[in-house]
């Protein structure tokens, strides 16, 4: 089966949420351009997810992207429908790709639509046994011996491979939220995961022009490997600070200091809250156990799941409150696990900015240096006056920036990581970093 | 066109803001003011100066595609609203693509000379920010033959003159020409640094030449141009006065704040047959040889210009067309200095199509209200001397690949 014939037929468990809808997305927009490319196939995407709700969702979220990516490609797509003598004005050539888009992906709520698929794309919440339950009546003991490639960002794929009964056929494709804009798709091979299997990865993620970094196959990979301990240090901070001065201002502040700072695209509980304190919890619980020693558990972010505070977002893009209360996007509180309230921002904002002191002149804002040619010699400049300054900020962010150092260095010595850019390659490209971890900076 | 029956004038010139990206209070995703409100600004700005409607005899629109933009015909109509005084008067909607505006002038001029009018008012309007660039590329492209869009480019025009661009650097070395380009995109944005109307009044960048000498990127847009070589998607209407002596008496307006219109030439070339040779503008050059002729004056009388850069590639075409240099010389005289405002000849003093903007529809009357500001000293900070021994003004104006063109020469009265 070659790489056409194999992407004839794909399945896309919980294809109705945040990372499944983008993966639907990239997936049937390469199935729709190969089908153009060999008119006598026919493809399907069975998209399956759990309500009908969330799947008319999806066609719409589908619709706007693919005419968004459509108008974006448009001198491409004229060339593609050149022999289609009705396809005239650019609207009309847009129109005709978004339907023969659509046309391929089948919303379903049965399960069992996916049985028949050559590729499963499994994007349920990382739960193992939930997942497991999905592969049972999907691939485990599929005569059709479908390939598996799975979103978990935690779960080691050997462990899966061997629960679900996939030896061979199942491999670590682990997109970054939001699929369609992160550049950035870790690839983990299991022990068993076959080489035709890995290829085919490697292939698709060529042509959905994705930047890969493989990842050795330990639980929470390279992304999460940072991510959750990179949160950790945070969260201890917190718990530092909060000795001295209200938890909410504890929060907000090193909230700052992880993004002003250390000019990162959000602070770290910003980031909590995007990916999910929930998400975050479950990956926690992943990793901890298979990682003996890591200590890779927070308290407070079991309180917040208790409180019912989950952060997330909504369907519509929105983000939910977590750790902190947003507004329109923006940040307006932060939240009292004691008062079981969130504190208003205006509280206490300026008194916590006095605290910190001032960002080193000249200042750099992550969104000015990101795509900066001449980033570095900006950021060295900014670090290099952060260190000369005594202040309580420029303390706090010194110390996050050598401890995501050392996260970093730690992953490549452990072997999780092959080496340095690796590392740095994910944090780029998807966490949206303007610098890696293991930099100068803070060396 | 021979010599005009009579003398024919144009003064109180009026332009709204060319609005589109670039102006600071340009929010694509907000509610905009739409045709009424820019074709009431400019028309009312014009009044003002005439002392009102009821020394209007008659109202000339150009407008190219609002019944696509806007979904809007009839736009004659909407020339009473300027002003109740102009109820019931006779008022005319012409199209010509891009040169509807100066369409509208050549009508109006056609008027006082038949004596019809004694001042007759000219509006030109466009509302292109309606729609995405990627769909008002398909408005735009009915300025070509319709016939021909299906195998165009996604971004037709961008891409008409992309082939004339690559077939001059083929013929004229490409280096050459994109630094002449590069230089008529620096030229622009300088002159609309100093004309607040301006789309690119604003426009900050500190290296104008590095910028419009950035490779052409054919995947996502056209083999041979950048945006930089591009004028912009604009929102916009100027309106001006076209009066006879009487007309002028009658509003209190002395010729010397009017310019003479000396002379026109129109041209129209089949717009079902390809130019037979891309690497001129065969079409402008004919209309403006007409307009001197009627004139009577020579190229080299010409104090300035203000011509139909909708790319910068036209630009130096049209410096070609109009004789100011030899085929294959254009770029020369460009990079010369001979086009910029300190120069000889200084073209498109507010910034031209690529500066100052272009809602299609109203850029030639634009072009024609900035000969009328110059060649009177109302240009404000974007004032030129206009040497005594030369006090000619030309206005090119085109619509479509070269097909529609309308050439007027200007002195002040």
């Amino acid at each position: 089966m070659d790489y056409s014939e194999r992407l004839e037929n794909v399945a896309v468990l919980g294809a109705a949420g945040k990372m499944g809808s983008g993966i639907v997305l990239l997936v049937a927009m390469e199935m729709a351009d190969t089908a153009l490319r060999s008119p006598s196939r026919r493809f399907v995407l069975h998209a399956v997810d759990v309500s009908h709700a969330v799947l008319s969702g999806l066609v719409k979220y589908l619709r706007e992207q693919v005419q968004k990516a459509a108008e974006k490609k448009i001198v491409a797509l004229r060339k593609v429908y050149a022999d289609r003598a009705d396809l005239i004005d650019n609207s009309d050539i847009v129109r005709q790709y978004v339907t023969d888009v659509l046309d391929i992906v089948r919303p379903t709520t049965m399960l069992e639509a996916a049985a028949e698929a050559n590729i499963i794309f499994e994007a349920a919440p990382e739960n193992l046994d939930l997942k497991l339950k999905l592969f049972a009546k999907t691939a485990s003991d599929n005569p059709r011996q479908p390939w598996v490639f799975t979103n978990t960002s935690s779960i080691p794929i050997e462990e899966i491979a061997g629960k679900a009964r996939l030896d061979g056929r199942v491999m670590g494709f682990h997109f970054y939220n939001p699929p369609a804009v992160q550049k950035l798709v870790e690839l983990i091979r299991g022990r068993s995961t076959s080489d035709e299997v890995a290829t085919f990865a490697t292939t698709l993620c060529k042509s959905l022009r994705k930047v890969v970094v493989p990842s050795a196959d330990v639980a929470g990979f390279i992304g999460n490997g940072h991510f959750m301990r990179d949160l950790l240090h945070g969260v201890a901070e917190v718990e530092r600070l909060a000795a001295t001065m209200p938890f909410v201002e504890a929060v907000y502040s090193v909230n700052r200091v992880s993004q002003d700072f250390l000019v990162r695209p959000m602070g770290i509980f910003q980031l909590a809250d995007y990916v999910g304190i929930d998400v975050c919890q479950l990956i926690m619980a992943v990793m901890n156990p298979r990682l003996p020693g890591a200590n890779l558990h927070s308290a407070l972010v079991d309180r917040f799941m208790a409180l019912g505070v989950g952060g997330g977002q909504n369907h519509d893009g929105s983000q939910k409150d977590g750790f902190l209360q947003y507004a329109k996007g923006k940040i307006v509180g932060v939240y009292d696990p004691n008062a079981k309230k969130y504190v208003p921002l205006s509280d206490f904002q300026a008194a916590c900015d006095a605290r910190l002191g001032p960002l080193p002149e000249p200042a750099v804002a992550w969104k000015d240096v990101v795509r900066d040619k001449a980033k570095d010699a900006r950021l060295s400049q900014f670090f290099g006056a952060l260190k000369s300054v005594k202040t309580s900020g420029a303390e706090l962010a010194l110390a996050y920036g050598a401890r995501s150092r050392e996260i970093g260095l730690k992953l490549v010595s452990d072997g999780v990581a092959r080496n340095a850019d690796d590392v740095n390659q994910v944090l780029l490209t998807g966490f949206f970093h303007a610098y890696g971890p293991i930099n100068a900076y803070f060396g | 066109m021979n010599k005009l029956r009579r003398k024919v004038y144009m003064t109180a010139g009026f332009n709204t803001v060319s609005m589109g990206t670039g102006r600071k209070e340009f929010h694509p995703k907000k509610p905009r003011p739409g045709l009424e409100h820019y074709i009431r600004e400019a028309g009312r700005g014009t009044l003002a100066q005439v002392g009102g409607a009821a020394n209007i005899d008659e109202g000339v629109i150009g407008n190219f595609m609002a019944a696509r933009f806007n979904s809007q015909g009839n736009l004659a109509a909407f020339i009473p609203s300027i002003d109740e005084g102009l109820l019931w008067k006779p008022c005319t909607r012409v199209e010509g693509a891009c040169a509807s505006g100066a369409l509208a002038l050549a009508t109006g001029v056609k008027s006082v000379l038949a004596e019809t009018a004694e001042m007759a008012l000219a509006v030109g309007v466009e509302v292109q920010n309606t729609v995405k660039a990627i769909y008002g590329a398909d408005i735009l492209a009915t300025a070509g033959w319709s016939q021909e869009r299906r195998t165009g480019h996604a971004y037709f025009f961008p891409g008409k003159f992309s082939d004339r661009a690559g077939a001059y650097y083929e013929k004229y070395g490409r280096e050459r020409t994109r630094k002449a380009m590069a230089r008529w995109y620096r030229n622009a944005i300088e002159n609309a640094r100093l004309c607040p109307t301006a789309q690119e009044f604003e426009n900050r960048t500190a290296d104008l030449e590095a910028v419009a000498l950035g490779e052409p990127n054919p995947s996502s847009f056209v083999d041979h141009l950048t945006v930089f070589d591009c004028s912009k998607v604009s929102d916009g209407a100027s309106a001006i006065a076209i009066a006879s002596e009487e007309g002028l008496k009658r509003a209190g307006i002395s010729t010397g704040d009017a310019v003479e219109i000396v002379g026109i030439g129109q041209a129209e070339a089949d717009l079902t047959v390809p130019p037979a040779d891309l690497t001129r503008l065969e079409t402008t050059a004919r209309a403006v040889e007409k307009a001197l002729a009627s004139a009577g004056i020579s190229v080299g009388e010409l104090a300035t210009v203000e011509t139909h850069d909708c790319f910068t590639i036209a630009g130096i075409l049209a410096v070609e067309a109009i004789g100011l240099a030899k085929p294959g010389e254009g770029p020369d005289y460009v990079l010369a200095g001979q086009t910029a405002r300190g120069g000889r000849v200084p073209f498109n003093t507010t910034g031209g199509l690529v500066g100052w903007g272009h809602p299609t529809g109203a850029t030639g009357v634009h072009q024609a209200v900035t000969i009328w500001e110059q060649l009177t000293g109302r240009a404000g900070k974007s004032q030129i001397e206009i040497p005594k021994d030369r006090p000619y003004g030309l206005t090119v104006n085109m619509g479509g690949d070269d097909k529609t063109v309308v050439a007027i020469v200007y002195r002040r009265g």
